[in-house]
C-alpha cells in the first residue's frame, strides 16, 4: 500500500547543506498500522513530507496503492505535529471538517453524514459549532483527527500527534487511534519518539537511526490485538519489545558516536 | 524586503496588528467602563478650557471664538440643507475613493504577494511611489480634471490605494506554513487555498490597511475641496474663511473630526464583526 524506496532528502539552503534523511526502505501492506520512532531531529517530519506529496525527495521515491507520488495523493491524510496551526481558526471545527470535503466535490448530504460521524467517532460532535480556539489541546487534536478520517483516506500519516498532551489525554487518544483503525481499516503510519507509545499502538515498529538516517531495525509487535492501557502495558511481551526498542535507538546513537571521531 | 524606513509601512507590527497574529491587537487599550468615564473628563476639561481662554482674553475671540459660540454654530449649521449637501459630497469622494483603492489595492496585492518574483520586480518601484504624499498631485488633479470630483477622487485613491496595498502585500506573505500545507494536503488547488487560506489569513492586515487608507482618505478628500475648490466640506471651509466667518470655520472644521472619529468607529466595529476569530478581537472577550 505504502512504499518507501531509497527515500534521501538534502535541504539546500544558501550555504549549507543539510541531509534530512540518508536512505529509507520500507513497505507498508493494506490495513497495516505501523509506528516510526527516531531521536528529535532525525528527520521523520521530513520523511512524512515526503510520503505526503508536500516535499520531493532529492533521490528515491514513493509509492501510495502502487502510484507514484508526485503531489499530495487523494486518498490521503495528514495530521500534522502543530495541530494548533493545522487548524484554520477562521472556521468552526464543523467548518474544518467539512473543507476538504467540499473540495472532494462531495454532496452536501454525504459531507454532512461525513462530518457527523466523524465528529462522533472522535467524541466532539457537541463542539461541532465551537471554533477551535475555544477547545483544549486534546480536543483541538481530536477535530484535526477527524478531519482526517472524514477525508476516507486509505492511508493516515501522523506526525507525532500527540506530543504536546497531558498523559491521561494521550492515554485516551492512543486507544481512540486503535479504535478508529480499526473500525476504518485504513493503512496507518504513526510518528512518534515515545518508544512505549509506538509499542502499544503499532503492529510493527520501525526504527529509525540518528542522522545520517537510515532504518535500523523493523519489529514486529506480536502483542494480542486487543490492547488496553494497564493491561498490555504491564505485559512481559510488552517489556520485552520495548526494551528490544530501545536498545535498537541506543545502536543508532552509538553507532554515530563511534563513527564521529574517526570522521574529524 | 522592507528598507529600514519604511516603519510606517507595515503598522501591522507594534500595536496596531499582531504580525504574527498571537499578540492582542487593537481595541484592547479602550475597554468601556472607569476609562470612558475618564475620558469623558477629559473632554469636558478640554471644552471648558477652550470655553474660557477666550472669555477671560488669554486668546483673542476673533481667531478662537469660544467652544459655545462655535457649537451654536454648527447647530444651526444642521439645520441647512446645503450643509448636508457639502457632508454628502465629501462622504461621496471619500467612499468611492476608498473603495476603487480597496479594489485595485487588493487585487494588485493579491497577485504580486502571491508571486515573489513579480513582488521583488515591483518593489523598488513601489518603495518610491508609495511616499509621494498625494497632496504634491494637486496640480496634476487640477491640470486634469479642474475641481471635478475626480480631482477628489485621484488624491484620494492615491493616498489609500498604497496604505491598503501594502497590508495586503505583508498578509499575503503571513500565511502559516503549517495551515497552508494543510490545505495542500487536502488537496485544495491554487484559487481554493487563496479563498480558505490566504485571504481569511490575510483579513486582520487588509482590515487594517482599510482603516488607516479610509483615515487618509477622508484627510484628503477634504484637503482636496479645500485647495482645488471641488464641492464639499472642505470648499465650505475656504468659502468660510474667506468670509471671515470665523465660527463657522470652527464648526466645519469640528463637523469633519466628527466624520473621523465615526469614520473610525465604523471601521473598528467592522473588525470585531469580521474577524471575531481572530486572537486581536476575541482576545477582549474570552481571557
Ligand atoms: N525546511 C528546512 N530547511 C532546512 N533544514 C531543515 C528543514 N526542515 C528540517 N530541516 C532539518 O532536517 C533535519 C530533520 O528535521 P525534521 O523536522 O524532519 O526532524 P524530526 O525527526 O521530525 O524532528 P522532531 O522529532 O523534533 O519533530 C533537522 O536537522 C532539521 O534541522
Ligand atoms: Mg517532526
Amino acid at each position: 500500500m505504502l512504499d518507501v524506496n531509497g527515500v534521501q532528502k538534502i535541504y539546500r539552503g544558501k550555504d549549507r547543506e543539510v541531509e534530512a534523511v540518508r536512505d529509507l526502505t520500507f513497505r507498508l501492506e493494506e490495513g497495516e498500522l505501523a509506528c516510526l520512532v527516531g531521536p528529535s531531529g532525525c528527520g521523520k517530519t521530513t520523511l512524512l513530507k515526503c510520503i505526503a506529496g508536500l516535499l520531493k525527495p532529492t533521490s528515491g521515491s514513493v509509492e501510495v496503492a502502487g502510484k507514484a507520488v508526485t503531489g499530495p495523493p487523494r486518498d490521503m491524510s495528514v495530521v500534522f505535529q502543530e495541530y494548533g496551526r493545522s487548524l484554520f481558526s477562521w472556521l468552526t471545527v464543523q467548518g474544518n471538517v467539512e473543507l476538504p470535503l467540499k473540495e472532494k466535490k462531495l454532496s452536501k448530504e454525504r459531507r454532512r453524514t461525513l462530518v457527523t460521524e466523524a465528529l462522533e467517532a472522535v467524541g466532539l460532535a457537541d463542539s461541532a459549532r465551537s471554533y477551535p480556539w475555544q477547545l483544549s489541546g486534546g480536543m483541538q487534536q481530536r477535530v484535526a483527527i477527524a478531519r482526517a478520517i472524514a477525508y476516507e483516506p486509505r492511508v493516515l500519516l501522523m506526525d507525532e500527534p500527540f506530543a504536546a498532551v497531558d498523559a491521561q489525554t494521550r492515554a485516551d487518544l492512543e486507544d481512540l487511534i486503535r479504535g478508529l483503525w480499526q473500525r476504518f481499516s485504513m493503512t496507518v503510519l504513526f510518528i512518534t519518539h515515545d518508544i512505549d507509545e509506538a509499542v502499544y499502538l503499532g503492529q510493527r515498529v520501525l526504527v529509525l537511526s540518528s542522522s545520517p538516517t537510515v532504518v535500523q531495525d523493523d519489529v514486529a509487535v506480536d502483542l494480542p490485538a486487543e490492547r488496553d492501557q494497564l493491561t498490555t502495558r504491564s505485559d512481559q511481551r510488552f517489556t520485552e519489545l520495548r526494551a528490544r526498542v530501545y536498545s535498537e535507538i541506543q545502536n543508532a546513537k552509538n553507532g554515530q558516536a563511534a563513527s564521529a571521531p574517526a570522521a574529524t | 524586503m522592507t528598507t529600514p524606513t519604511t516603519d510606517t509601512a507595515r503598522p501591522t507590527t507594534g500595536s496596531q496588528r499582531p504580525a504574527e497574529g498571537r499578540v492582542r491587537g487593537p481595541g484592547a487599550a479602550f475597554p468601556f467602563g472607569s476609562n470612558a468615564l475618564l475620558g469623558i473628563a477629559g473632554s469636558a476639561c478640554f471644552l471648558l478650557l477652550w470655553e474660557i481662554a477666550p472669555r477671560t482674553g488669554a486668546v483673542s475671540a476673533t481667531y478662537l471664538p469660544p467652544a459655545s459660540e462655535v457649537l451654536t454654530t454648527l447647530g444651526e449649521r444642521l439645520l441647512v440643507a446645503g450643509f448636508w449637501v457639502a457632508v454628502g459630497d465629501t462622504l461621496a469622494g471619500w467612499g468611492l475613493g476608498l473603495a476603487i483603492a480597496f479594489t485595485a489595492a487588493v487585487t494588485l496585492g493579491f497577485v504580486v504577494g502571491s508571486v515573489p518574483a513579480l513582488r521583488t520586480f515591483t518593489a523598488s518601484t513601489v518603495e518610491f511611489l508609495r511616499p509621494i504624499p498625494s497632496v504634491a498631485l494637486i496640480p496634476l488633479a487640477i491640470l486634469l480634471y479642474g475641481t471635478d470630483i475626480r480631482s477628489t477622487l485621484l488624491l484620494v485613491v492615491y493616498a489609500s490605494f498604497w496604505q491598503i496595498y501594502i497590508q495586503v502585500l505583508y498578509g499575503v506573505a503571513d500565511v502559516d506554513p503549517v495551515a497552508d500545507q494543510t490545505a495542500r494536503s487536502y488537496g485544495l488547488g491554487r484559487l481554493a487555498r487563496i479563498r480558505y487560506v490566504v485571504w481569511p489569513s490575510a483579513l486582520p492586515y487588509v482590515l487594517t490597511g482599510v482603516r488607516l487608507g479610509a483615515a487618509v482618505a477622508l484627510i484628503l478628500a477634504v484637503t482636496a475641496q479645500l485647495t482645488i475648490g471641488s464641492p464639499g466640506l472642505g470648499q465650505e471651509i475656504a468659502v468660510a474663511q474667506s468670509g471671515g466667518a470665523t465660527a463657522l470655520v470652527y464648526a466645519l472644521i469640528v463637523a469633519t473630526g466628527a466624520i473621523g472619529v465615526l469614520v473610525n468607529v465604523g471601521v473598528r466595529a467592522l473588525e470585531r464583526r469580521v474577524l471575531h476569530w481572530h486572537t486581536s478581537v476575541r482576545g477582549e472577550i474570552a481571557a
